[in-house]
Parts: structure tokens; C-alpha cells; sequence
């Protein structure tokens, strides 16, 4: 009462005409920036179909069961498609006991799927959230990631692929949207792998599923709708361990993987608009065994880095990255390297757009790293 | 969706409106394959079948020979051969040695570890009723299961030190044997991680359709950790091809079973699972033997998994790193080793039959201790693996950064060579 109440374009264009008054970045409603996720060409030849990433992902399990007559999908929920839709119509085409749920018991899926592996069958098990996960991690480190190295390979369960969806959806909260990458980088043993987007999604994940080492494969749900593109829709797999240069520059290394490309593209093109920086982007893809020389040979020639990840910044992957990166690169680097991350609490849910390591923050990192 | 709301709706009518609820026991699921209402009676009787604590039924134990070596059943001897009869009276025998010397061994420190199975040898039988090729997954107090397959003494000896010659080239403690040859999953520490493994491996026995079943060994203590219960939910869920056997021997380390569990051991989780489950004599050769061969029956043929719970006594400590004295009741210790030791009745009947004599014995005790003897002094005196095998077998292949730590190890090592133990090691 009392106070007038604007309408929502008018105190746009006035928020619009202070922001363009104060020392903040004009770029940020620039016509080239991109509104949301940018669709990639595909990376293989052969004829493609507009598919989101859910959709990517389903081809890809589609692909396994179909060319692998021992793979085997399960989970909670995978026998009706699935809570977020990646498994539907698989148990029509495939058969219930080849696609089905299962109790519902994480450790009980990871137990079951290692043992399932260790027969040979290609064993594909979802667990429904990677917040969810936690239940499993003593069947993860102590024995997927331990069965080879304990037999000296006369046992192992190569065969074995876990998917789950991680990361920040808008409205997660504390367990919807957790990063877990960091507790499973850090057992030697096993592969973890985090796509950027359909395309990279069903050729990561098919690679994940043929690797002979147990994989993680863990899946950005903020883009299961929101991303979509041209996605081959035939047999095809990208490699693991090898990182990807999306944009080549010649000033600062930006390294991130999985949802985190998207403001850290956004971020790069203001940084070259306002800044006339070139960065030179890379999708890490695999977080272990990482891309050790991809890395190191593009800071050996910017001396500039920054790194993000929703993950938080204490004990999160970009720690192990800086931790090489100075030991290999120090007398290359022009500047402490800088890394954006969530901060150090619980993932809250109304301060998430606060919490996450934004286009913003992000951008503030690369104007720090060239202005040191 | 709209027809089964319909259905569902029209069900629950006929129900309010019959004057008997305990009349029909329909169910109230419109799914006829929801196992989890159909057949579910009504009643009036709110405590029926609510088994209140001092209620409590304890299910009796299987037995066919008594303590003494008696058969209580003829019809019900197994059919084993004198051949296979003596040799599980063999390797108990055998077994009751090889403990006793490696525990001295391990208190001369010349191996670093070692747990004894005394008391429980007669989980021999339940290899017996097994094919050769199926997968075992064990806990660590079945080698016995292992030595009748055919691990020599030899192998025992090599895997205990760590030399070259074992099999999973020295990365693990004394105990954690395994073989490929032989269908035996390696034995890890962590209880009860090898529990759902067992399903999921016959899961895959399942869908190849190979006759084969899969025995999981766990122990009282581990059968409290979750993946106990996960295990046997889906192995009963999945339909799994895998017979889970229990040894109840009353002891986690210090921790007897009353501390354990307060239900009826773990034969009375069978129900809870749709599983079935039989409790036998842990020290009745033939009453294993019996009861794993119908579970395997049941896991081939029905695709359904059976738990077996056998009761016994652990005879020793927990491994060289425990005092049982500090627990147990010693008395009753001896009194086990006196009266109820799986060897006596199964000597007593093989001496019966004439098939077993104390020169026999003799023999044996003599040829197996010997074999010890000679067999540390030879394991003891092997190098260890070579270095390169500390990276092998992290993964499938050899990554970029073990090369480089490797490499990195190698050159400090060859500047420090004079302080590391790199004579005990293959060059």
C-alpha cells in the first residue's frame, strides 16, 4: 500500500538503464550471447535426429542392449522408463529379465551389478539420483574398484556401468542436486565420466559401457530437456580419458565439464566482447583417468587458468587440476589460477542462483586472471 | 488408469458392504500380480501370528549323525562315495593341522596373519554337494570349500607370504585366497560385500542358462550388515540361482550372538524374504551335505534362492590378532573339542565302516605336518612379485600417470636402493 507498483517490462528497462549507468558488464543482454544450451554439430558422421539428452541417453542404452546380448539394464523405477524417462520403452523391446526394477537399495544395486559383471554380462545399473548414491560407496571403493588389482585381473568387473543423474535443476535443494565426482576421482580403480550434452552423451556413454574398467557415468540433469541437438542416431562412441578443446585462444585455459559449459561458454564470449580476451574452453569429459597432456600443453602456452565446477570448492576435482597443473606448468603461469566453485555449505535451495559457480562469477575469474 | 480406479473403487464396495470381512480376503489390489495384497486374510484377532517376544519359536537344527557318530536316519545318509567320504575326513583332519602350525607360524613371525576355521571344518560337505564350477563367494573362515576343489598346500603357503608364485601377486594379507580354476571368488575384508555380489553372479548363471548355482559364506556378524539384507531381497526378487549358507558359530570376534541379533538366528529371516530356509548342525557332515544339495536342487531347477543356516562353534580366536581367553568360556571350548567336533562323528563312522584307522590317522598327520615344514621353508625363501606389479591391474590397461608414478618410484628407488627391502623382490 502506498508504493507504486511498475509494470515488469518498465522496471526491466529501468534496471536496464541503471545497470548501463554502473560499472557492471553491459554484455550480458548482448544479442550474441546464447540463450541456453548450445546445440553442438555432431561429432561423428552418419544421419542424425534431434534428441535431448534424455533421448541421447536412451539411444545409447538402446544401442548397448541391442549389439550386446549379455547387457542387462536395472534400477529403481527402469522397468516403467525410468523417473526421468531414459529407459522407456527398453523392457517392451528387450524383455523383463534383460531391462528391470529393482528393490529399492542402493548398495544392493552396486553388489548386484558388480556380480553381474564379474560373470561377463555388460551389467547397466541406474541409480535414481547421484545424491542417492552414498549407500553404495563401500561396494564402490571397496570392492568395484579393488576386484581387479586383489585377483591381478583373474576376476574383474570391467564390465559394469553405473549412471546417475548429478548436479544443480533449479529447484533440487539439498539432495536433489549434489556433485559427487570428487568422492570417486579419488579411488584408484575405477572411470568417472561427465557429459556436456546429447551428443556427447550417447558416445561417452557407449564407451563407458564397452571400457573394460567399472565406470560412473554421471549425467547433468539440468539439461535432460533443456539440451537438445543432432544426435547420430547410430552406433558410435567418443573416447574416454581424453579431454576436448571446444574453442582454441590464446590467453586463458577455461576448464570445466558437464552442466558447467554453458555459463563457462557464456562467460568466454563476454570476456572477448568486453574484455578482448580468447580463451580456449575444454570440456575435461572424463574426470578419471583425465586428460593430463590436453591440459598442460594449452597452459603451457596461455599461463592463465580458471577452473569451475558445481561441485563445492573444498576437496572438489579442481583441486587435483590446480594441484598438476603448478607442478607441471609453474614457471608458464602469468597468474594464480583461479577456480569457481558452489560454496562450502549443503546445497541450499532458495539461495541456489547465489550458490553455483554462475556465468558471472565465472567471467569475474577470467577478469582477474588477465588483470593480476 | 481410469479403469483401475474404477475397479479398485468397485472392489472396495463389495467389501464395505459384506457383513464378514473375514469371509473373502480379497484383494484389494486391481493388480492380480501385486504379490503384496493377494491372498492377505482378513481377522478380528489383532495379535494373531504377531510373534511377541516371549513367543518366541525357535526352529529345531537338521541332523543326521549325532555327536557320537550314530545315524539317526539310515534313509537319509547321503549318497557320497567312500572315496569322497574319507577325503572330507582327510581335509578336516588336515585342515585341524595346518591351523595349528601356520598359527605358529604367524606367532614366529613368519607369516604376517592367519585365522583358523577349528570347529567349523564340516562346511566341507556343502562343497561336496556342489558342481565343480560353481562360483563361490566365501567370507574368509571356508578354505576348506577351496582345498577340496583341489588348493594344495603349497598354494596356501605361497599366498600367505606373498611370493611370486601367488596367484594374485602378493597385493593381499594371508587368508584372501582365491582361484579362477577352481570357481572361488577372492576373499576381501569387508564383511558381507561379497552378499549381493552373489545374486547378481547368478543372475548372470540365469540368463545364460547354464545349470550351475552360486553359494554365497557369510558369517552371524556379517549376516547384520545391510548388504545381507540386500542380497537376499534380490536375490528372492530377481529369482537368483545362489544358496546363501550361514555359519552361526557364536562369535563376531568378542561379540557373542545375543548381541548380535534378538530374533531366531538368521534361518527365521528365510519367511521375511519368500526364501526358503533350513537350520542344520553345523558339525553333521551328512546334514550339510543333505541340505545343500536340496538347496541346489531348488536354486537350478526353480530358480529360487535357499538360505542355510548351520550351527556350530568357533573353536579358535577370531584370527592371530585376537585372544578368544578373553571372552570365551574356555570350558566350553574344551568341551566342544572333546564331544561335538565335526571330526569325531565322522571318524567314528568311517571307523565303523571300516574305512578310517588310527594308523591311517597317524599317517596322515605325519605326511601333512611334513609337507608344512617343507612347504614354509620353501614359500619363505621365494621373492616376493616384481615391482612393476604394484601399478598392473589397477586398470584393464596402464594410464598415462601410473607410467609416470611408476617411473618416478623406479628413479628414487634406484637412488635409495641401499634402504628399501628390493632383495626380497623379483628383479
Amino acid at each position: 500500500p502506498g508504493k507504486t507498483k511498475m509494470s515488469l517490462t518498465s522496471s526491466r528497462l529501468v534496471w536496464r538503464c541503471l545497470r548501463s549507468f554502473s560499472t557492471g558488464v553491459k554484455g550480458w543482454d548482448s544479442p550474441n550471447l546464447p540463450k541456453g544450451y548450445v546445440a553442438e554439430p555432431s561429432p561423428v558422421k552418419g544421419e542424425t535426429k534431434k534428441m535431448n539428452l534424455v533421448e541421447a541417453i536412451r539411444s545409447g542404452l538402446d544401442i548397448a542392449l541391442q549389439t550386446d546380448p549379455t547387457a542387462v539394464v536395472f534400477g529403481e523405477d527402469v522397468a516403467f522408463g525410468g523417473v526421468f524417462r531414459c529407459s522407456v520403452g527398453l523392457q517392451a523391446k528387450y524383455g523383463k529379465s534383460r531391462v528391470f526394477n529393482t528393490p529399492l537399495c542402493e548398495q544392493g544395486i552396486l553388489g548386484f551389478g558388480i556380480g553381474l559383471a564379474v560373470h561377463g554380462n555388460t551389467a547397466v545399473a541406474e541409480i535414481q539420483f547421484a545424491d542417492y548414491i552414498h549407500p553404495a560407496f563401500d561396494q564402490v571403493v571397496n570392492e568395484a574398484a579393488k576386484y581387479r588389482y586383489r585377483s591381478a585381473s583373474l576376476y574383474h568387473c570391467g564390465r559394469l556401468t553405473v549412471r546417475a543423474p548429478y548436479g544443480a535443476v533449479g529447484h533440487g535443494g539439498l539432495y536433489h542436486s549434489q556433485s559427487v565426482e570428487s568422492f570417486y576421482a579419488h579411488i584408484p580403480g575405477i572411470t568417472v565420466v561427465i557429459p556436456r550434452g546429447p551428443s556427447q552423451a550417447k558416445g561417452l556413454l557407449l564407451s563407458a559401457i564397452r571400457d573394460d574398467n567399472p565406470t560412473f557415468f554421471f549425467e547433468p540433469k539440468a539439461l535432460y530437456r533443456a539440451a537438445i541437438e543432432d544426435v547420430p542416431v547410430g552406433d558410435y562412441t567418443l573416447p574416454l580419458s581424453q579431454a576436448e578443446i571446444l574453442h582454441e585462444g590464446s590467453n586463458v585455459t577455461v576448464i570445466g565439464y558437464g552442466a558447467q559449459i554453458q555459463p563457462l561458454r557464456q562467460a568466454c564470449i563476454v570476456a572477448k566482447e568486453q574484455l578482448g580476451v580468447s580463451c580456449e574452453l575444454i570440456d575435461l569429459r572424463t574426470i578419471v583417468p583425465w586428460d593430463e597432456d590436453t591440459i598442460i600443453k594449452s597452459v603451457c602456452k596461455t599461463g592463465r587458468v580458471v577452473i569451475a565446477h558445481e561441485d563445492t570448492f573444498t576437496g572438489g576435482f579442481a583441486g587435483e587440476l590446480i594441484a598438476t597443473i603448478q607442478a607441471e606448468c609453474f614457471l608458464n603461469l602469468e597468474a594464480p589460477i583461479q577456480r569457481v566453485c558452489s560454496w562450502d555449505t549443503p546445497f541450499p535451495l532458495v539461495y541456489e542462483p547465489f550458490c553455483v559457480p554462475s556465468k558471472y562469477r565465472c567471467f569475474e575469474a577470467i577478469k582477474k586472471v588477465v588483470s593480476f | 488408469m481410469a479403469s483401475v480406479l474404477v475397479r479398485a473403487v468397485r472392489s472396495c464396495t463389495r467389501l464395505c458392504a459384506a457383513k464378514n470381512w473375514t469371509a473373502h480376503g480379497r484383494s484389494l489390489s486391481s493388480n492380480p500380480g501385486d504379490r503384496g495384497w493377494s491372498g492377505i486374510q482378513y481377522t478380528t484377532d489383532m495379535l494373531a501370528g504377531s510373534s511377541p517376544h516371549k513367543q518366541q519359536v525357535f526352529r529345531p537344527m537338521y541332523q543326521v549323525l549325532d555327536h557320537t557318530g550314530k545315524v539317526l536316519d539310515a534313509a537319509q545318509v547321503p549318497d557320497l562315495s567312500n572315496t569322497q567320504l574319507v577325503k572330507m575326513l582327510e581335509l578336516i583332519i588336515t585342515v585341524g593341522v595346518m591351523d595349528q602350525q601356520l598359527y605358529k607360524a604367524q606367532r614366529m613371525g613368519l607369516i604376517s596373519f592367519y585365522m583358523m576355521s577349528s570347529g567349523e571344518e564340516a562346511v566341507v560337505a556343502s562343497a561336496a554337494a556342489l558342481a565343480h564350477d560353481d562360483m563361490v563367494f566365501a567370507q574368509y573362515r571356508e578354505p576348506i570349500v577351496l582345498y577340496w576343489r583341489g588348493y594344495t598346500i603349497d598354494q596356501v603357503l605361497d599366498q600367505s607370504f606373498g611370493n611370486w608364485l601367488d596367484l594374485a601377486k602378493g597385493r593381499q594379507m594371508p587368508v584372501h585366497f582365491g582361484s579362477k580354476d577352481l570357481h572361488f571368488q577372492f576373499i576381501s575384508s569387508p564383511l558381507s560385500t561379497q552378499m549381493p555380489q552373489a545374486p547378481g553372479y547368478a543372475y548372470g548363471i540365469k540368463l545364460s542358462g547354464k545349470k550351475n548355482c552360486v553359494i554365497c559364506y557369510f558369517g552371524d556378524g556379517a549376516a547384520q550388515e545391510g548388504d545381507a539384507h540386500a542380497a537376499m531381497n534380490f536375490a528372492s526378487t530377481r529369482g537368483c540361482p545362489v544358496i546363501f549358507f550361514c555359519r552361526n558359530n557364536g562369535y563376531a570376534i568378542s561379540t557373542p550372538t545375543h548381541d548380535q541379533y534378538a530374533g531366531d538366528g538368521i534361518v527365521s529371516r528365510g519367511p521375511g524374504y519368500g526364501m526358503e530356509s533350513i537350520r542344520v548342525d553345523g558339525n553333521d557332515v551328512f546334514a550339510i551335505y543333505n541340505a545343500t544339495k536340496h538347496a541346489r536342487e531348488v536354486a537350478v531347477n526353480e530358480h529360487r534362492p535357499v538360505l542355510i543356516e548351520s550351527m556350530s562353534y568357533r573353536l579358535g580366536s577370531h584370527s592371530t590378532s585376537d585372544d578368544q581367553t578373553g571372552y570365551q568360556d574356555m570350558n566350553i571350548v574344551e568341551q566342544w573339542k572333546r564331544e561335538y567336533h565335526p571330526v569325531i562323528r565322522l571318524r567314528n563312522y568311517l571307523v565303523e565302516k571300516g574305512l578310517w584307522d588310527a594308523e591311517r590317522e597317524k599317517g596322515l598327520l605325519a605326511a601333512v605336518s611334513d609337507k608344512l615344514k617343507k612347504g614354509l621353508n620353501r614359500a619363505r625363501d621365494e621373492p616376493k612379485p616384481h615391482l612393476d606389479y604394484l601399478f598392473e591391474d589397477v586398470h584393464s590397461k596402464l594410464t598415462p600417470r601410473l607410467e609416470r608414478q611408476k617411473r618416478e618410484m623406479m628413479e628414487h628407488i634406484k637412488e635409495y636402493k641401499d634402504y628399501y627391502p628390493l632383495n626380497q623382490h623379483e628383479s
